[in-house]
């Protein structure tokens, strides 16, 4: 296969964080708690992750495959947070993974009935990393509550792709399976939406910034560590020890889906 | 090399530490509120909202499920209304099974026969494998392909983080974890599940109180027990057409009565060997949804009611042999099975069971759900051949083995309160890395489950009450 990670523009890094990826795209599965991201992680997979209607439901990490257009992507996951300011261990794994993980995709369930505080999550992502698929899942219920969401213009808004689901009934997952082929690809035209904050914070990331980057040499996205540092979260420092100076292997395998749990 | 990235590394921690000590917590309100902003400027460009009936409609449902009048009584209620469905469900399939089953077994008897098979294969095939099989599927799959599909249903609409949301202020009051309500919602199930569940607890405190305690509400493997012999011995008090009412009831009250002993354990533990103070959480109660009947058919019958069969079965089969070999080795006038029972027997008689009840627990540790099939067997295998066609046939036996209405109710007590199963006891043991909690897993349920029958049975007697 020709398109695999050795070509993607990452693919050299992978080998560095000693990630098992084979001849796979790897695609993160974020989003808040009980949007519906076990139920895309099955239908996706073909796999039968127990779902229920309660948030914090997914317990486990779970991983799995699927195969798209003659590719194999391996899915995880991530456990359900509201957002990656590592505040907790879910959030702390979820924002990991992302970071150092280097997931080709990392696709952000959002619930459509409650879309403001999921962007919230969503936007935080796309500091992270620009190879973002957003799925507005949940769109029928959100319907049915009189919310209608212009998914053209939520797309162009945010910048990265924007697809619309109702995951249960299987409505726009072909579209998202596409959509995350493009981005794994490359050949989908990102240009996420950048927060801009208030002046003193902008100054203080100018003030540190460059020299995030002269140290981390592209490893991380430098604005958002500078960032995080100005926040006084303490945690990136540690993660980003362990995995880029301690080359501690991301585990990836996640744990089996329990047929039972 | 190394070095030299750690030397960066060092750069990076001298930031950090100095950004720490310049802005301090200074500018993360301010980080956060952009973010917001920013989601809310977004928010607005796309999206339209219409109506707001249907999210007051929510509303005044979740007032009414969640109020401080109704909660309970709807809970107990709907609890009551799943019991009720699986009870009375599933008495005409069962018979139905039973039906087939011992239909198939005089044809392989007859088979044995024509083949002029050796008696004890005969034996141990039939009358030891064949007959636990037959008595575990037909007895067991019914209220399970009933009960499970039922109970997904509650937790797909949505209801069950409304009753975590009732019971959060009882087991605060127990000094334990809100969520722990889910995890032991979840134990209805399959207590091992439950048992995984209490990782959504992050303190390692209340994590372990939920751990301890999940094994006191009565799983799918208990359920079969608990409502055959409820249906026998409380709905047999009572005219027939309200025979599956009073077992209902029954049922219903002893799973109450788990919760309560659930909550009790979990103030004793918080109190003791696991103090602190109870940590807060914010649970959601999210939006209810209408559940794909498909979706909830299949996972509760496919995943859920075959594993949990496929385990017993594969339990069973091994249990059959075995009892049957201990039945037919005779070690002086008795049988290895007898002499087993007649040493269990004075400490079982002292809290209403007899040896063989308290032996078929003793065997029936890798799952629960062959307790009771044992228990049958050990009877069986006393002479008395009975083909046990249904529950009457059930009861006759029970009857002529001695048993009361005091004995059944000690079993249903025995059945709710005694060590997990093996599944749970080495899920408890992965879960904690502790053989120190898993014992105590195992003994704490134990103690309690002595202690009750013996209070029932010695209070009976002393009160001169006869069933």
């Amino acid at each position: 296969m020709g398109l695999t990670c050795e070509s993607c523009s990452r693919g050299v890094l992978k080998k560095k964080f000693n990630l098992r990826c084979g001849e796979k795209f790897v695609i993160a599965l974020a989003g808040n708690p009980n949007v519906g991201k076990s139920t895309v992680f099955n239908e996706l997979t073909g796999l039968k992750q127990h779902t229920g209607n309660w948030p914090g439901k997914t317990v486990v990490n779970a991983r799995g495959n699927y195969r798209y257009e003659d590719m194999e992507f391996v899915l995880m996951d991530l456990p359900g947070t509201y957002s990656l300011l590592a505040s907790s261990v879910e959030e702390q794994v979820a924002r990991d993974f992302i970071c150092f993980g280097q997931p080709d995709v990392t696709i952000v369930v959002v619930d459509g009935t409650c879309l403001e505080r999921n962007l919230n999550l969503v936007l935080q992502v796309m500091e992270l990393t620009h190879n973002v698929v957003v799925c507005v899942n949940l769109i029928d219920e959100a319907e049915r509550k009189g919310i209608f969401i212009d998914i053209k213009a939520l797309e162009e808004e945010l910048g990265v792709p924007v697809v619309g689901t109702i995951a249960r009934e299987g409505v726009g997952l072909e579209e998202l399976k596409r959509r995350v082929l493009n981005v794994a690809l490359n050949i989908e035209n990102l240009n996420p939406k950048k927060i801009s904050y208030s002046k003193p914070v902008e100054d203080a990331i100018k003030g540190i910034e460059p020299e995030i980057d002269r140290i981390l040499k592209g490893k991380l996205n430098s604005r958002w560590v500078a960032l995080r540092l100005i926040d006084g979260d303490n945690t990136i420092v540690n993660s980003i020890y362990e995995h880029i100076y301690d080359k501690k292997t991301l585990e990836i395998e996640g744990e089996e889906v329990l047929v039972n749990a | 090399m190394h070095r030299q990235f750690l030397g960066k590394f060092n750069e990076l921690v001298r930031i950090s530490d100095l950004s720490s000590f310049t802005y301090g917590d200074s500018l993360r309100d301010s980080i956060v509120k952009d973010i917001y902003r920013a989601a809310e400027e977004v928010t607005k460009k796309v999206v339209t909202q219409k109506s707001q009936r249907k999210i007051t409609f929510d509303k005044k449902i979740d007032d009414l499920l969640t109020s401080k009048i109704f909660g309970y009584p709807i809970m107990i209620l709907l609890l009551g209304l799943v019991f009720w469905i699986t009870i009375t469900g599933a008495n005409y399939p069962s018979q139905m099974l039973a039906n087939l089953f011992f239909w198939l077994e005089g044809k392989l008897t007859y088979l044995f026969m024509v083949l002029g098979s050796p008696q004890w294969l005969h034996g141990i095939l039939i009358l030891g494998i064949y007959r636990t099989l037959a008595w575990v599927i037909s007895v067991m799959l019914p209220p399970m392909a009933i009960f499970f599909p039922i109970f997904t249903l509650l937790e797909d609409l949505g209801y069950l983080p409304r009753v975590a949301f009732n019971l959060d202020r009882l087991f605060k009051k127990a000094g334990a974890h809100g969520k722990q309500s889910l995890t032991m919602s979840m134990g209805f199930g399959c207590n091992a599940a439950g048992i995984i569940a209490c990782r959504i607890i992050e303190s390692p405190r209340e994590k372990l109180i939920a751990i301890l305690t999940n094994n006191f509400v009565p799983c799918n493997g208990r359920f079969p027990t608990l409502i055959a012999l409820a249906t026998i011995f409380v709905g047999g008090l009572v005219a027939s057409q309200y025979r599956s009412l009073a077992a209902t009831l029954f049922v219903t009250l002893l799973v109450v009565f788990g919760i309560i002993v659930t909550l009790i354990v979990s103030w004793v533990l918080s109190k003791t060997i696991l103090k602190g103070i109870p940590s807060s959480f914010t649970l959601e109660l999210p939006p209810y949804r209408k559940p794909k009947i498909g979706r909830v058919i299949y996972t509760s019958l496919i995943d859920r009611t075959i594993f949990v069969l496929g385990r017993a079965i594969a339990v069973a089969v091994p249990a059959g042999l075995i009892i049957w070999i201990l039945a037919n080795i005779t070690l002086g006038d008795k049988s290895i099975l007898s002499h087993s029972a007649a040493f269990l027997d004075p400490f079982a008689r002292m809290i209403g069971l007899d040896g063989f009840i308290l032996m078929a627990f003793i065997i029936g540790l890798p799952a629960n759900e062959i307790v009771v099939p044992i228990i049958i067997m050990s009877y069986m295998s006393k002479g008395a051949m009975l083909e046990l066609e249904s529950l009457l046939e059930m009861q006759r036996l029970f009857i002529d083995n001695g048993w009361t209405f005091l004995t059944a109710l000690n079993v249903m007590l025995f059945s709710l309160f005694h060590f997990p199963c093996g599944t749970a006891l080495w899920t408890i043991g992965k879960e904690t890395g502790s053989l120190k909690w898993t014992m105590l897993s195992a003994l704490i349920p134990t103690v309690i489950g002595i202690a009750v029958c013996f209070i029932v049975t010695q209070g009976a007697r002393l009160l001169g009450l006869v069933f």
